[in-house]
């Protein structure tokens, strides 16, 4: 699914610089514990999140995460949205909240990409 | 002269930064044709005629006694064939109001000149006023393709480098140190030293789940040394052809039970910096999960001290840093 489409479906606003993102994010997780997202996050995952700070930017670098949706209108303060426009990780604000969101994407196509705590975590 | 290659309109070699850097890097004598088949004054347009189409010239300077005295393009070709007056000689059709550049000057120079004008070919001069070659957009094109080209070869190599550091060095034990320095406190920087160790760990070499597990193995590491710790600590990380070693030390407080402290779900975080996303008490089992080897020693008086170890021989890693 196309960033784009990510943003329309879930009526959302592109946060970073508008730039041409030709890889395709085919699934998801949400959670708001960084530690929960470090332990289960598949690669190439977008991560839902109600969390709003430099470290959910920092998290997604090192978990390899494709983009970031603040759900239930947050909106991350500038230094966190330079740090995304540096490391060129797309974030995008909605006003559903988490559950809705992630229903909406899950429903359109995106796969779950959190994987069951036990498992390996590479 | 050709204009067979795609053309860099001016609008583009705006848009793109390092191609608008080359324009003004590159200088005009080194993306122009040289050796340009000239044309005397004295032909008739017919055999011009056959030599563009023998030669598929798009337009040729015209040289009278080692002089520039015109230029003749197709545009002028097509002029004298719908007059029906290919009997004439080059000089009647020829263009002799030229508009020339400077060998030395930047490609930019060129680039401006064919916005400002209507030419589609500038005959390139030397100090002197002798014409040493032609350029067209065409030209420009391919001379910042080629200079592009040269720039990604420029970083695979130091890519390449990088990742060949150990065949390199012959030494009984070669190793590379990274070393951070992490302040209690300071969440504006964290995950900052782990996001750059996760770089430099690819640019060795590591396979992207190598460089994920340790990087998400020191970023644990590194936050809970800014929740934590009472001044802070350090990141160590050693990277060997077949291990890499990362330590996390600080001065204390130590922890009271380290055994419960490894139980999932074990936390002694405030509120404050569960509102952060972090504090759940995974961190330490994260790490477990993510590394090979873990050890942690601590006590009251000397602090902590966390080892994380990543063998890269081990075959399911599937990995490249290898001596």
């Amino acid at each position: 699914m196309k960033l784009t489409e990510i943003v329309d479906l879930i009526n959302g606003e592109l946060l970073t610089q508008e730039k041409e993102y030709k890889k395709d994010i085919t699934g998801a997780m949400g959670a708001d514990l960084m530690s929960d997202v470090l332990a289960s996050i598949k690669p190439e995952a977008a991560l839902l999140t109600g969390l709003c700070n430099p470290q959910v930017v920092r998290t997604a670098l090192i978990a390899d995460i494709r983009t970031i949706i603040f759900v239930r209108g947050k909106n991350p303060d500038r230094e966190t949205i330079r740090i995304a426009n540096e490391e060129e990780i797309p974030l995008i604000t909605t006003d559903l909240g988490m559950f809705e969101a992630c229903g909406i994407l899950h429903h359109a196509g995106l796969k779950s990409y959190e994987l069951p705590a036990n498992d390996d975590c590479a | 002269m050709t204009d067979e290659h795609s053309q860099v309109s001016d609008e583009l070699a705006e848009s793109i930064t390092r191609t608008e850097e080359l324009a003004y890097e590159l200088r005009i004598h080194e993306v122009m044709t040289e050796n340009v088949h000239c044309l005397p004054p004295d032909i008739k347009l017919e055999e011009a005629l056959d030599i563009f189409q023998k030669e598929r010239f798009s337009g040729a300077p015209v040289i009278a006694n080692g002089n520039l005295v015109g230029l003749i393009s197709i545009e002028d070709l097509i002029r004298a064939l719908r007059a029906g007056n290919l009997d004439v000689n080059v000089s009647e059709y020829m263009t002799t109001k030229l508009v020339t550049v400077h060998e030395y000057d930047p490609v930019v120079e060129a680039l401006k000149t064919f916005s400002r004008t209507k030419f589609g070919r500038l005959p390139v001069l030397d100090k002197q006023g002798k014409l040493v070659g032609i350029i067209t957009k065409g030209d420009i094109s391919n001379g910042l393709l080629t200079a592009l080209q040269r720039d990604y070869h420029a970083e695979e190599l130091i890519r390449y480098r990088a990742s060949h550091l150990f065949e390199d060095i012959v030494s009984h034990r070669t190793s590379l140190i990274l070393r951070y320095e992490i302040r209690k406190g300071d969440f504006i920087h964290g995950g900052n030293a782990s996001s750059n160790i996760k770089r430099a760990l690819l640019r060795l070499g590591a396979t992207p789940q190598v460089a994920r597990r340790c990087g998400i193995a020191v970023y644990e590491a590194e936050m809970n040394l800014i929740i934590h710790t009472n001044h802070g600590g350090t990141l160590r990380v050693e990277v060997e052809p077949h291990k890499i070693t990362m330590e996390a030390y600080d001065d204390g407080p130590g922890i009271e039970d380290v055994e419960q402290a490894m139980k999932p779900g074990y936390s002694t975080a405030t509120n404050e910096i569960r509102e952060m996303g972090f504090g759940a008490g995974m961190g330490l089992v994260n790490i477990k999960r993510c590394v090979d080897e873990m050890r942690l020693i601590s006590s009251r008086d000397r602090g902590t001290n966390l080892y994380m170890i990543m063998y890269l021989d081990d075959k399911d890693n599937n990995l490249n840093i290898v001596n």
